[in-house]
């Protein structure tokens, strides 16, 4: 029987390895997995590259993970926020290496990542900064970057309901980089808010396939385990 | 002369909205302009962050941590709206599918360049978002602006001193002075000029060739 669901959170990121490159889902906090980032603080891996949109959100989350001195550099599109003060200090004090992408591309390069594409050409950035030193090519009249794909060791998403195949639903804006994130990284553990039993999910809006999730598990008050 | 404010601005850009529209606005300035939009028109507002029929915010007490907008506000969902992932909604930007989008500027050139994402400051930390997507991407990209910096500078500009957000991806400009086409053969086409402001004036404080569109 397959059975992807884990009970402890300690258990879902016990392998994450130093040097390791994990993709966190979420636009600021929406959809941040703010429970599996705790878990990989208390457990120690340093040393990471992080994909996520932002850098961090005050004091909490990814944020935490910043503050531990866990991360080596990030790849995000907005890293400058209001509350984005860890971050900045790490970054002003060269503690942490940045790659700027817009977040389109940083969607894009992700999605081919997931889908086993070599590079994208993308019309975003032509001819600014972000492009600089970067191969461009001039198709049916318009101008593209070259760009590669993100891959990831792990992807830390924040689901709604998953079952033990690994299906999963999401809530609202929350969805935003869960799912291409899920596609686009080797091992993937999703947190969710209610672990469903297999065939409850309805499979015309099942949003990620399980083929995409290695594990599943059920995080917060509401979390209810009733798989079957 | 009379200068529009902010909310006159935002009223101005939202008259030039059309029934049915597809369309994104940008985060600061332009959100306003979802204050303005006609009440007789259906108009679809795409937030990138991963929906489409974004509704007005919500009442105190009934806001959603799980449903926000790109500029991280809480927001509602219209009758009709719906989410998507992020691969989805850049699809959208980036494949010419919004009809329009509404952006702040620094500065835009007399080719239509945008520059709206970094000052270019050394010890600025950039950030970026989806600023570079919205200006390539959508079929009309309305800037909207102040015509002056508070030094008097003019943010239309023949080249872009701050660095660029996308290469000649600006269609119209609405600033609390006149509304501008940046026409790729005509330059930049005057449509509007605010009350008792003259064409020489605007001219006069705009450092590149204006025409004056006649009908």
């Amino acid at each position: 029987m397959v059975d992807k669901i884990v009970h402890s959170i300690e258990e879902a990121v016990s392998d994450v390895y130093s040097g390791a490159t994990v993709m966190i889902g979420g636009f600021g906090t929406a959809g941040m997995p703010s429970e599996l980032i705790d878990a990989l603080i208390a457990q120690g891996a340093k040393d990471l590259t992080i994909v996520n949109n932002n850098a961090g959100n005050g004091d909490t989350g990814l944020a935490a993970l910043l503050k531990a001195k866990r991360v080596n550099k990030i790849i995000c599109s907005f890293p400058r926020q209001s509350d984005s003060y860890v971050f900045d200090a790490l970054y002003h004090a060269k503690e942490i290496e940045l790659e700027l992408v817009p977040q389109g591309n940083l969607a894009a390069r992700i999605q081919a990542a997931g889908a086993g594409l070599g590079a994208i050409f993308t019309p975003t950035g032509f001819g600014t900064l972000l492009a600089e030193g970067k191969e461009c090519r001039r198709i049916d009249g318009r101008d593209y970057v070259l760009e590669y794909p993100i891959r990831a060791d792990f992807a830390l998403i924040k689901a709604f309901q998953g079952d033990r195949w690994g299906n999963l639903v999401f809530r609202k804006t929350a969805r935003n980089f869960g799912p291409i994130m899920a596609s686009a990284a080797k091992c993937t553990i999703a947190q969710v808010s209610e672990v469903v039993p297999l065939g409850e999910l309805d499979p015309e809006v099942i949003v990620t396939p399980g083929i995409f999730v290695k594990r599943v598990v059920p995080v917060g008050a509401s979390a209810t385990a009733r798989a079957a | 002369m009379n200068r529009m404010n902010r909310d006159q601005l935002a009223a101005r850009v939202a008259r030039d909205i059309p029934d049915g529209a597809y369309v994104n606005l940008g985060i600061g300035l332009p959100t306003k302009v979802a204050n303005y939009l006609p009440k007789d028109r259906e108009i679809f507002l795409h937030s990138e962050n991963g929906v489409l029929g974004m509704g007005p915010a919500p009442r105190p007490g009934e806001e959603d941590p799980e449903l926000i907008n790109a500029g991280k506000e809480p927001i509602t969902l219209l009758k009709g709206g719906c989410f998507f992932h992020h691969g989805d909604s850049f699809a959208m930007m980036r494949g010419g599918h919004l009809d329009v989008c509404v952006l702040g500027a620094f500065q835009v050139s007399a080719s239509g360049d945008l520059a709206n994402w970094h000052t270019g400051a050394p010890d600025a930390i950039p950030a970026v978002g989806g600023a570079m997507d919205l200006a390539i991407g959508a079929k009309q990209v309305f800037v909207m602006m102040d015509h002056l910096t508070k030094k008097g500078e003019s943010k239309i500009v023949e080249h872009c001193s701050y660095p660029v957000t996308g290469i000649g991806c600006v269609d119209r400009i609405y600033t609390d002075l006149a509304v501008i086409d940046v026409s790729p053969h005509a330059g930049l086409l005057v449509r509007e000029m605010v009350e008792g402001l003259s064409f020489q004036e605007l001219q006069r404080i705009t450092p590149t060739p204006l025409t004056l569109w006649t009908p």
